[in-house]
């Protein structure tokens, strides 16, 4: 089964959870493949919201209080829905160093949101890296797959309209 | 990322590799394949380059290639990473060994007619050295790669990562023939105890006393578990280690399950290194597929295959324990040590977990022997160590080099220098749980013993260099094997805060001292920061970072004060400064006056300051 080959975005929310039910059979119920499940999850529904972590408990078979204790503890997880774009801002040591704390900072002023937020019409989520490999071209900041580097303060707003 | 290689790449006809004669045929053929070609055109895919659009410059390089009808002259490689980060998108061309870098799309026209049609080099594509002014056209003159010694990273930038036949045409699973064969499991476990390999990820514990341990305990089931929980902000040697050549880590964990007698291996890694998890997984298909991973490995009674599993963002779960309830699908929460992992880990089964590293130096061990690679390095921390080293250094990237190179050669002779000529301040060998390293000190040997003594340890291989700039409010162990290097311009009290922001973030909350203890710290840290640090705050700070060093559960919070520790120890003036003259020196806190801290009237701001 490949979550690659289904088009996720384009599924209505029975579909989305047939799939999902599909995922916790392959993966034989067993407990010790809850995060690899949530992972899947998360990649279907874009965050595992109340709904899909109810679903997961009762096919699984665990108490609902476990699958959120583990959601949770876990930063790659989301139990809210994000923006569009997910910023990531590197704040790796490197990134650090080379001037990553005012990127953010500046992001956060013109964005109207703190890390771990999205804004209003939903266009933007703010996210912090701890290195994404690219140390010798900091600071860095990731948009959706693309990756920025050598960036100033200066040039933000510009990349910013890159993106609808 | 595809290359020209696609359908033609060779690919063996052996359908079940079961012996010695089957791994030569296959190098052979290799080896024959390669002839066709007078050039190897070998392309950097690591996540720097690909973050500064290799891609396009090999799809560039094709075109142009095509264009002069060269293709069946010039064999285009996509490899792993090759070190050089700050200088990508990199090409090293085979066999001259000429070194390319800085390159883009437009660049690659004029340099495939001049290397390829016209015989000469394309000077001004290859390494500029900024303290000589000159161009290095080939590899072994560039500083950078000089003084390295790779044994861990031999494939890393050389080979097609994609291809197990070029893993094998350049000895791959040889080792793992040879341990199957010739050897019983405790003279595997007794090669690896002679050659004194230690654990990479920061511990330093020995590897083959590790296994021993395991060994000697009867059970149904066994685990091999491969660390790639990277979790180091700065550190990326494993991930391009496993990018770069997952054969090598496939045959090393291999080599370690014949050895404690388990038939199952893991692979934990990150769910951000998503490159390393893709071609983990296409490597541990094609191993599958030609029986190297599987049932009755080359014929033998031995059973073997690996699983991954994707973490989820958590810094704890490179702790045993940790990692162990995570791969178990619980919060990863250390446990109480013992048992051991080694006596009950994994299910409650013998399980031995290094880091990717660590497996990276096996399969050469047990082919080369122990007395070969025990010649690399200091009598007691042999072999090598790998270096991400980052920070204000002019040639950022990852460096392997023999334990106990001094941190000069690493920062001046490979780094560079610092950029711009600012005067260097401090170097973090070890990242979050290491202490600082200062210019006095830059001689010091690298290696297990010499940096404790300085209150710092390799950590995983993180080598961060700070400049003047730098504001130090940080510690060294050789930890992992994060560099990081900072100049003048770093402000000490900013990189303490730093790094305690991170142990508060990545706080399982299990234990108090580290998950309300690291909070305190980082709260005064932040008052410092702007300027509101009272009189006995650094005492308190050393304090409270000492109760937490001794009480805390595990390593994470028993490591988490000495950046902190360190920082006060080696730059307690600038904390000083911060508190009574509401200054930073290096000009990074915004809410203090910034330069010389005796001209504090003159009120430059410091955030003004241009990045």
């Amino acid at each position: 089964m490949s979550i690659a080959t289904c088009r996720v975005d384009t599924m209505d929310e029975q579909d989305k959870f047939a799939l999902l039910t599909q995922v916790i059979e392959e993966y034989e119920r067993k407990p010790s493949n809850l995060i690899q499940v949530l992972h899947y999850a998360q990649s279907i529904f874009g965050f595992v919201g109340a709904d899909v972590q109810r679903v997961i408990a009762q096919k699984m078979d665990l108490p609902l209080a476990k699958i959120t204790g583990v959601l949770t503890f876990y930063s790659f997880f989301s139990t809210a829905p994000r923006g569009r774009h997910i910023i990531s801002v590197c704040l790796g040591t490197a990134c650090f160093i080379r001037g990553g704390q005012p990127i953010l900072d500046h992001l956060k002023e013109i964005l109207g949101i703190d890390v771990g937020e999205t804004t209003e019409d939903q266009r933007f989520s703010l996210e912090i890296r701890r290195c994404i490999g690219a140390c010798g071209m900091g600071p860095s900041l990731i948009i959706d797959e693309q990756v920025f580097k050598r960036l100033n303060v200066s040039g933000i707003e510009q990349i910013l309209d890159e993106f609808e | 990322m595809n290359s020209n290689r696609g359908e033609d790449m060779y690919q063996t006809g052996i359908e079940s590799v079961r012996s010695k004669k089957d791994l030569e045929t296959i190098q052979a053929e290799f080896i024959q394949y390669g002839k066709k070609f007078p050039w190897r055109a070998l392309v950097c895919s690591g996540a720097s380059c690909m973050s500064s659009n290799c891609q396009g410059v090999k799809d560039a390089l094709e075109s142009a290639l095509e264009k002069y009808e060269l293709q069946s002259a010039v064999d285009v490689v996509v490899t792993g990473c090759m070190g050089a980060c700050s200088t990508g998108p990199t090409l090293i061309i085979e066999p001259e060994d000429v070194f390319y870098c800085g390159l883009q799309p437009k660049d690659m026209d004029e340099l495939v007619r001049i290397h390829f049609l016209e015989k000469t080099i394309c000077r001004e594509k290859t390494f500029f050295n900024l303290n000589t002014g000159e161009y290095i056209p080939y590899l072994k003159d560039v500083p950078f790669f000089k003084g390295q010694e790779k044994i861990v990273l031999q494939n890393c930038g050389r080979i097609d990562f994609r291809s197990v036949e070029e893993y094998i045409a350049n000895d791959g699973y040889l080792a793992l023939h040879k341990a199957l064969t010739q050897m019983s499991r405790n003279q595997v476990i007794q090669e690896i105890s002679d050659a004194k390999l230690r654990g990479r990820g920061g511990g330093g514990f020995p590897t083959g006393l590790k296994w021993k341990l395991a060994s000697k305990n009867e059970s149904d089931d066994k685990y091999v578990i491969c660390n790639a929980n990277e979790g180091d902000p700065g550190a990326f040697m494993d991930r391009s280690l496993l990018e770069g050549d997952p054969h090598g880590i496939i045959e090393g964990m291999a080599i370690g399950g014949y050895a404690i007698g388990a038939n199952r291996g893991v692979v934990y890694v990150k769910a951000e290194y998503s490159k390393a998890i893709e071609r983990t997984e296409e490597a541990i298909r094609r191993a599958r597929e030609i029986n190297l991973l599987g049932e009755s490995i080359f014929g033998t009674d031995f059973s073997f295959d690996i699983e991954i599993r994707i973490g989820a963002g958590a810094f704890i779960c490179g702790e045993e324990t940790a990692l162990i309830a995570s791969v178990e699908g619980e919060r990863g929460e250390p446990k109480l040590k013992p048992p051991y992992p080694s006596d009950a880990g994994l299910f409650n089964k013998p399980t031995v977990i290094n880091n990717v590293e660590t497996i990276g130096n096996v399969a050469v061990i047990i082919l080369k022997g122990a007395a070969w690679y025990s010649a690399f390095g200091t009598e007691e921390s042999t072999g090598t160590k790998v270096f991400a080293l980052a920070g204000n250094i002019n040639n950022s990237g990852l460096v392997e080099v023999p334990m106990g190179t001094s941190l000069r050669e690493i920062l001046f002779d490979m780094g560079g220098g610092i950029p711009e000529g600012k005067k260097f301040k401090a170097a973090l060998p070890g990242g979050p749980c290491g202490g600082c390293v200062t210019e006095e000190h830059l001689d010091v040997p690298m290696d297990f013993e010499s940096l404790p003594e300085l209150g710092a340890t390799t950590g995983s291989g993180e080598l961060i260099c700070m400049d003047e700039e730098t504001c130090m409010v940080i510690c060294a162990t050789i930890g992992s094997g994060e560099l990081i290097c900072m100049d003048e311009e770093t402000c000490m009290v900013d990189v303490a805060r730093y790094f305690m922001e991170i142990a508060q973030e990545e706080s399982c909350g299990k234990c108090i001292p580290c998950r309300v203890g690291t909070r305190r710290m980082l709260e005064i840290l932040e008052r410092i920061a702007k300027g509101q640090g009272k009189e006995g705050d650094i005492e308190l700070l050393v304090e409270l970072g000492n109760v937490i060093k001794d009480s805390a559960f595990c390593g994470l919070g028993q490591t988490a004060p000495n950046p902190v520790l360190s920082t006060i120890e080696l730059f307690r003036d600038e904390y000083e400064e911060h508190i009574h003259d509401h200054c930073c020196r290096a000009g990074i806190c915004p809410d203090l006056s910034g330069g010389p801290c005796e001209n504090v009237e003159s009120g430059a701001k410091p955030s003004d300051k241009e990045l």
